[in-house]
């Protein structure tokens, strides 16, 4: 019974990590770059959703789509202005921009006299509903938030399967070179990533909002969702949501059965352990490169050959680490 | 440069000289992070874990007596913690690498509040000052010439250790793994050595750090101090170990530039608290997108531009583009 509840709003809180994770996710697939920005795309999306229904008074279903379209237009100026000019250069430089930019973010929030420092509650037309079901009770607001992120899914599925431009997107994430031969409009569908993340990231802080508030620091939520999406492998879309559920439920249970202190580690600890027995993920594919291929290759030809490689050191833990694989 | 930094103490006030030991402390500690990022390619988002290390160790063993260059005791727990983080290096890459490192981070600070028989948890932990074999460091200039001394001796260190074959083999493995492989660079050892040169270096920087700011508490080693670690190194300028000082200047000045350009800023703009963060992340922006290589990068464009001068080219400094993707194969 109890074990249900947790299950529940675990589950819960893991959807807002898989959204997010969503997000990671369509971004690194379209321009290999990763995003520190993602979670606070998601605070962004929050603070506009209750500039909306505070200041202007509009309902929360109709404040909710012109969120998502503000966010989603906040997106496509970020790709365009910050990350366009710099894709290509090493990895680590972009890191660092996306950090810079949820820096000023996060700076210009708390730069809002009277609003940035506080916490808010967000008016729901769902807010403090339970339903009871065989003397189990949910929250509304847990439910509420399960069925959006499957309706989203289900919507994005349909997107990448069916739609010519799912489709070309697929193929850019494949190979962006061959797509742009093949009249794909790579860059602006770089651009559509990040629509996708933006407005994917609003929804998740429309949602997470009536469960802790709305404030400025809701953005480290993003740094758990980085777990989320390791654990179901980086480049994988139905990865990020089932990684969001496992480290949502993890946490969950955590914080119920183990001493207090261990919630917060958790998402990091299965990340550790899934790094160390299967770092590609759940659903990670094996992306090679050509020349890690060749390496392979040379591999099953000649076993136990390799350059450099020739004598390695009798250490245990290296052993040990080279036997996990 | 070495004579202003020696006589610093008769012309900094007390509050300058502070400033000054707080930026020799992070260029130490900058210095291994690029050692690490900057030469070796593999970035740590938990680098503050190693500070943390670093300085909780150093609390303990002088509360216990021991003299100051017990330090490099904490120097090597730093080291030992370096490794372990190093292992799940030689396996995994890129952000997964970051991703471990922040696990990492995360983890150590929880261990740092919890454990509080060790660490005194969240209240913190008071540090004495710095003594060895009976002379101790209780004012301002001595602590300064402690803290001058280690940092001369880590980058005569790093800068030696970069021109000696270890330090080519780090850059090798940073430009290509694969090449580096099979030009007989045992990856392996090579970037476990890199991360525990580079948390050893940190922890020394640590043990200063602990005893200059002489009172330890969890949330300095937080996820903020790793990314403003990170900040340093990549506004520095990323493979340069001038970048190291340069970032450690501008990490420790910025406050105070911040606080000065409040007087002249309305007040609504100058009283908020994002104010900081703000132009943290703008700074980081615009040396990501117009001068990737940080301020040392712009001064070697000014020296070529000089040495050159009627023949520079505006191509020169471009860096080819490269794309991982468009070579995958599936």
């Amino acid at each position: 019974m109890l074990s249900l509840q947790i299950l529940v709003s675990g589950i819960a809180q893991g959807c807002i990590y898989g959204l997010i994770a969503l997000g990671f996710v369509l971004i690194y697939k379209a321009t290999e770059t990763v995003s520190f920005a993602q979670g606070e795309l998601m605070m962004l999306g929050a603070f506009a959703g209750l500039g909306l229904t505070t200041a202007f008074g509009l309902p929360f279903w109709l404040a909710l789509p012109v969120v998502v379209v503000a966010m989603a237009g906040f997106g496509i100026a970020t790709e365009r202005v910050a990350i366009r000019p710099v894709l290509g250069q090493p990895a680590f430089s972009i890191v660092m921009l996306t950090i810079g930019l949820a820096y000023m973010a996060r700076g210009a929030i708390t730069m809002v006299p009277a609003i940035g420092t506080d916490t808010h509650p967000l008016a729901v037309p769902y807010k403090g509903e339970v339903l009871r079901l065989g003397g189990m009770s949910f929250a509304a607001e847990h439910l509420v938030v399960i069925g959006a992120t499957a309706l989203l899914c289900l919507g994005l599925y349909l997107m990448f399967s069916r739609s010519r431009i799912g489709i070309a997107m697929q193929a850019g994430s494949q190979n962006q070179l061959a797509a742009y031969y093949m009249g794909i409009p790579v860059q602006r569908l770089n651009g559509l990533a990040w629509v996708l993340a933006a407005a994917v990231a609003a929804v998740a802080g429309l949602l997470l909002a009536p469960i802790t508030f709305v404030h400025a620091n809701m953005d480290f939520i993003g740094l758990k969702a980085f777990p989320a999406a390791v654990v179901g492998g980086f480049g994988s879309l139905p990865g990020a949501i089932v990684g969001g559920l496992l480290v949502g439920v993890v946490e969950a249970f955590a914080g119920f059965y183990l001493p207090e202190g261990l919630k917060d580690v958790a998402a990091y600890v299965v990340v550790l352990v899934m790094l160390i027995l299967k770092p590609n993920g759940l659903f990670g594919e094996k992306s090679l490169k050509k020349s890690d291929r060749a390496l392979h290759l040379q591999d099953r030809l000649r076993p136990g050959h390799r350059p450099g490689q020739a004598r390695r050191p009798p250490l245990l833990v290296w052993r040990l680490a080279r036997c996990a694989s | 440069m070495l004579v202003a930094l020696l006589s610093a103490p008769w012309w900094l006030g007390p509050y300058g000289l502070t400033q000054l030991s707080f930026v020799l402390i992070y260029s130490i500690v900058g210095l291994g992070l690029m050692l690490l990022a900057g030469y070796t390619g593999l970035f740590s988002i938990g680098h503050a874990a190693f500070l943390g290390v670093g300085a909780y160790v150093e609390a303990k063993l002088s509360a216990l007596g021991w003299p100051f260059p017990a330090s490099a005791a904490a120097a090597l727990l730093s080291a030992g913690a370096g490794v372990v983080v190093g292992l799940p290096a030689l396996r995994i890459k890129g952000i997964y690498l970051g991703i471990a490192t922040l696990a990492f981070g995360v983890i150590v600070e929880e261990v740092l509040a919890r454990w509080e028989s060790m660490t005194g948890g969240n209240a913190g932990m008071p540090v004495s000052t710095l003594q060895a074999f009976g002379w101790k460091a209780d004012t301002g200039p001595a602590f300064y010439f402690v803290c001058l001394l280690c940092c001369v001796l880590s980058s005569l260190g790093v800068l030696n250790l970069l021109r000696s074959p270890i330090g080519r083999a780090f850059v090798a493995i940073r430009d290509s793994e694969i090449s580096a492989q099979s030009m007989g660079i045992r990856l392996a050892q090579y970037k476990t050595l890199a991360f525990a040169l580079s948390a050893a270096l940190a922890g020394l920087g640590g043990a200063l750090y602990a005893h200059q700011i002489r009172f330890l508490s969890p949330d300095q080693f937080s996820i903020t101090q790793s990314i403003d670690l990170l900040l340093l190194v990549v506004i520095g300028g990323l493979g340069s170990a001038h970048g190291a000082f340069l970032g450690a200047v501008f990490l420790i000045a910025m406050p105070q530039a911040i606080s000065a350009a409040k007087d002249l800023l309305p007040a609504a703009v100058a009283q908020a608290p994002g104010l900081q963060a703000f132009v943290y992340g703008a700074v980081l922006v615009a040396f990501v997108l117009f001068e990737p290589l940080g301020p040392y990068g712009r001064w070697v464009k000014v020296r070529t531009w000089l040495q050159l001068f009627p023949f520079y080219r505006r191509g020169m400094f471009t860096r080819q583009k490269s794309f991982q993707k468009s070579e995958r194969v599936r």
